[in-house]
């Protein structure tokens, strides 16, 4: 019993005893759920403390046989590319139990069941090591969140759900024939082996096998990330996801979508990787750019926030396919800090809508005058968001640009829009209510930070200012993984891609210093 | 071989579950004449402990297989698998009618009787070897079925339901029958395994015309009793007009077993010409994905939503058999085993909701039922989620077996085209799940009365089997697989 299926068993223990809970002890259900989350946390820190920086591959691995025919193996491990995605999945739902602990009144137990049941599956995806389980992680973290909107959400919230379910739905059928063909291919799910097979010759499609495989996981993926133009669904739901499961959907459900990019589409189909990258790099731009402009015309600040949401995936899908290690890393680093902020964010417009009672940014004004602390907190998010250096977001937006302007230049150069973009809509919808008069029906509604919000806010805070200034807690087991993603990245490459012109590579310190 | 006066002791051993049901069946009829009404609550358990022992039988009968009356019947593990299958959705359709018939008012031994008699039927079916034994059981199952469909005969629906059931399906049987005519022309034998070998000896002039002329009828045939498109048409009537526990009954037993026929026929005799009959069912296949699942997202009426919905997972069974190989066989069997569970627990969750003459029966009567019956929606997700085959359910390995068995056939297409259908499929099945969940309780959701323990056993067990095939599936796929094989000798 290693600590990792301790991790990954805990949330599907918290799911039982909750169901298991009598239904009027509400109190009693919040308690157990945001106990067994706090413990799944300290746990998962456990898992970073001992990621070991000599083995290679997957660590805390189990493999055991689930289903002998097809064989189907219970196999999970993690490498630094799944450790901070499962340490942020953790880390966010006590933060979700916390700031449901008031807004969520009616039908409590079924949530906080659902909201674990969700940070389950979340984990099941980010550990599998077998293509199958995957899929089944995969399709298992829909259903929750398809209930968490549709019941707890707001008014088009049955719209919203069905359409999010459908959308990936779609994309995940097409997954799956992949994942039988290349069973059928070659008699295994396991990740690490059918990579063996693809190095050792063993295993190989020919170029138009490759590239409808790649095609039918990268849709699954690009659905999930959204990548421009598949992203409809994602306004939708966060609009309408109760606060905590628009922060759950947007710091670790769309990372689904970008770590399957990394983890199955790049070193699986280097090949068609590669012929796709500068289409795909095209459409995350448009994606950067256009969900920028988008967010700036948004009446609805949750609205905003979930398209600034599609431009900023736009550079993690960006650093991905720039091939650099930099991009890579930046990217890796992106997910997490967007993660981090974007959910900061939705967790502050969630209190701004507990007291007003509305998502309109036309209904505010003034809240620095009531409430300066909460403005203070959103303030810092804010930044954070827009990538001011020392905070977050600045790391990974440099290192993905860095990581870009060594594969083609102009790619850099557009992306770049994107952040000065960033910082219009984000300062401007700050700006609009903030500051200015103060309204008598804001006034009236808005008391400042109580000490459960103070609970919330403080972790994500020191996160933001952690992972803005002192990266080598994070990055190195990220380097190395990506480092090796890369390597095999270049396995059985037939069609020759432009070598970006050889750059020594930086460790994100150095990487700022020389800047 | 040499006719014997009386039949051996294995054979009646191999023949001991249709035995048991029938003997059941009359002892109940004669019952009926001498008690009547007096017994009436009695029926239901009396036919239980038939059905029960029945299965029992199929069990025991498997322990010793191979043919019986000179190869007429073929208890093998294919039969065995089958049978249980059949009866079991006997059992079930027996504990979600309880309530039904009490509600009703109709609690007579006849019921019982003619359900018993089509499962018969069906075990004969599932059993046969040999294309005369088919039809009779075929017949044994659909003229007990017809009845059945219009079982309450005040009811105008009931009658309609019956009258299409009766008149399209003898239209169908006699494609069938007209078909087993041409065959046994050609070849000059009933009995599969001879068909086989003659159509696979390349000696006999056999002309390739009217051996596809005779398969295609056998084909119309059983593909209307599979309600297969293009011969889907009557489902959707017959299924809403008909009572709701027979409504599960129909679309669960009967359909099986016309697939066991289906495989038997053509896995056995029509292997040598597989080729031919391939793109015939791989176009069925896809008009049957396609048009039950299209026109299931229009539907209002449940038990109509549902019919449809059968439709395209009778399609689903076909993309198994248009792969011709003994994993797609396993799979249809795997996925019939699934999909009797969830819709016989679908099926029985409506029937506990319709209240006296079906009065809520459209999706909206399910809004908010979440709220007042949690654990009869918990249930009824569990169903729905097997539908759609989100994984850990038996519907999820169900598709993920039929169209794994596709791909190693090379149908990529037919596999895309079917799993982007099942995505489709989602939106209807989720539209139940919206208005449980996410809407305020309806006049039918506050009236419905708790759960009677024949109903909750009717829920928890499929339940319970559909968890099981969707965690261990294993077990029942190892004997399917090793049955699938014996289908060839």
């Amino acid at each position: 019993m290693t600590l990792l299926n301790i991790v990954l068993a805990l949330p599907l223990v918290g799911f039982l005893v909750v169901l298991l809970l009598p239904r009027g002890g509400e109190e009693t259900i919040r308690r157990a759920a945001i106990a067994i989350a706090l413990v799944t946390f300290l746990a998962s820190i456990g898992l970073a403390t001992g990621l070991s920086s000599e083995a290679h591959g997957p660590q805390f691995a189990t493999d055991v046989v689930w289903i002998p025919s097809p064989d189907i193996h219970y196999h999970v491990g993690i490498d630094g590319l799944s450790l901070w995605l499962v340490v942020l999945s953790a880390f966010l739902t006590p933060i979700c139990i916390l700031v449901s602990w008031r807004s969520i009144d009616k039908r409590v137990k079924e949530f906080y069941a659902f909201l674990l049941l969700l940070e389950f599956g979340l984990i099941g995806v980010f550990v599998s090591l077998d293509l199958f389980l995957f899929y089944v992680f995969w399709e298992v973290s829909l259903v929750p969140m398809y209930f968490l909107i549709g019941i707890w959400g707001h008014e088009r919230r049955i719209y919203a759900a069905v359409k999010f379910f459908l959308y990936t739905m779609a994309g995940s059928a097409l997954m799956l024939v992949g994942i039988i063909y290349i069973y059928n291919r070659a008699g295994t799910f396991n990740y690490t082996t059918i990579l063996e097979m693809f190095n050792s010759g063993k295993l190989g499609f020919t170029q138009s096998q490759e590239m409808l495989l790649f095609l039918a996981f990268f849709i699954a993926f690009a659905i999930k990330v959204p990548l421009f133009p598949l992203h409809t669904w994602l306004p939708d739901a966060h609009v309408e996801a109760p606060t905590a499961g628009s922060v759950m959907l947007a710091s670790v459900m769309l990372k689904m979508g970008t770590y399957g990019l990394v983890r199955y589409c790049l070193p699986m189909f280097p090949d068609a990787s590669r012929r796709c990258a500068p289409w795909i790099v095209v459409l995350a731009i448009i994606g950067i750019l256009y969900g920028a402009l988008v967010a700036m015309v948004q009446p609805n600040m949750k609205k905003l926030v979930a398209y600034s949401s599609v431009s900023h995936l736009g550079f993690v899908v960006l650093g991905v396919f720039s091939f650099t290690q930099l991009g890579l890393d930046g990217a890796v680093y992106q997910m997490l800090n967007h993660g981090i902020s974007t959910g900061a964010l939705f967790v502050l417009v969630g209190l701004l809508y507990e007291r007003r009672h509305s998502l309109e940014t036309a209904d505010y004004g003034g809240v620095a005058t009531a409430a300066p602390w909460l403005s203070t907190v959103f303030l810092i998010t804010t930044l954070a968001s827009i990538g001011l250096p020392m905070l977050n977001n600045f790391v990974g937006e440099y290192l993905v640009l860095q990581g870009a302007a060594q594969a083609n230049f102009r790619w850099a150069v557009f992306a770049a829009i994107g952040v000065i973009l960033s910082a219009c809509y984000m300062l401007w919808l700050y700006q609009r209510v903030f500051y200015g008069d103060t309204p008598e029906t804001v006034a009236g509604h808005m008391h400042d930070l109580n000490f459960r919000e103070w609970a919330v806010a403080v972790p994500l805070l020191a996160m933001m200012l952690w992972m803005g200034v002192y990266t080598a807690s994070f990055l190195p087991p990220i380097t190395r993984t990506n480092y090796a993603i890369l390597e095999q990245s270049k396995m059985n490459v037939r069609f020759h891609v432009a070598a970006p012109r050889p750059v020594p590579y930086l460790s994100a310190r150095e990487a700022r210093n020389a800047r | 071989m040499p006719a014997e006066f009386l039949p051996k002791g294995v054979d009646l051993i191999r023949f001991l579950p249709e035995t048991i049901l029938t003997v059941t069946g009359t002892l109940l009829m004669v019952a009926d004449g001498i008690a009547g009404r007096r017994w009436s609550k009695a029926y239901g358990n009396l036919s239980l402990i038939g059905l029960i022992a029945a299965l029992l039988a199929a069990v025991y009968a498997y322990g010793d297989p191979g043919p019986a009356f000179s190869g007429m019947l073929m208890a093998d593990g294919f039969a065995a698998f089958f049978r249980v299958l059949v009866i079991s959705v006997g059992i079930l359709t027996v504990l979600a009618s309880y309530r039904f018939l009490a509600r009703e008012g109709a609690e007579t031994a006849e019921y019982h009787v003619l359900i018993l008699f089509s499962v018969a039927g069906q075990c004969v079916m599932v059993t046969a070897n040999e294309l005369i034994m088919i039809f009779i059981g075929l017949e044994v199952s659909s003229i007990a079925s017809y009845v059945l469909a219009g079982y309450l005969r005040d009811d105008k629906r009931n009658n309609e339901s019956a009258l299409k059931y009766f008149l399209l399906g003898s239209f169908a049987t006699a494609f069938l029958l007209y078909g087993i005519a041409w065959i046994y022309g050609i070849t000059g034998s009933t009995s599969l395994v001879a068909i086989r070998s003659v159509l696979a000896s390349r000696d006999m002039a056999v002309s390739p015309f009217l051996v596809g002329f005779s398969a295609a009828l056998m084909f119309v045939g059983i593909g209307f009793k599979v309600s297969a498109a293009p011969f889907q048409i009557w489902a959707p009537d017959v299924y809403q007009g008909a009572p709701t526990p027979i409504s599960a009954f129909l679309s669960a037993g009967p359909k099986a077993a016309a697939f066991a026929v289906f495989l038997r026929i053509f896995m056995t005799a029509f292997a040598p010409i597989g080729s031919g009959w391939e793109p015939l069912v791989w176009l069925s296949a896809l008009l049957s994905m396609t048009i039950g699942n299209f026109a299931a997202l229009t539907q209002s009426n449940i038990k109509r939503l549902l019919a449809y919905s059968s439709i395209a997972h009778a399609g689903y069974v076909l993309v198994a058999l248009a792969a011709r190989s003994e994993t797609g066989t396993a799979a249809a069997m795997f996925y019939l085993a699934a999909y009797a569970l969830m819709n016989i627990g679908a099926f029985a969750v409506v029937s506990h909701l319709s209240g006296k003459g079906d009065r809520f029966v459209s999706v909206d009567d399910f809004a908010g039922l979440a709220t007042r019956q949690p654990m009869t929606a918990a249930l009824l997700t569990v169903f729905l989620l097997s539908f759609i085959g989100v994984p850990l359910t038996g519907g999820f390995f169900g598709k993920f077996y039929i169209f794994k068995a596709a791909l190693d056939s090379n149908l990529v297409w037919l596999s895309v085209l079917g799993l982007l259908n099942s995505a489709v499929a989602a939106y209807y099945y989720l539209r139940i799940l919206v208005v449980m969940y996410m809407r305020e309780p309806s006049e039918a959701a506050t009236a419905a009365e708790p759960l009677t323990t024949g109903l909750t056993f009717a829920l928890v067990l499929p339940a319970l089997g559909t968890f099981f095939l969707g965690i261990f599936p294993s077990a029942v796929l190892n004997f399917a697989g090793k049955s699938a094989v014996l289908l060839r000798r």
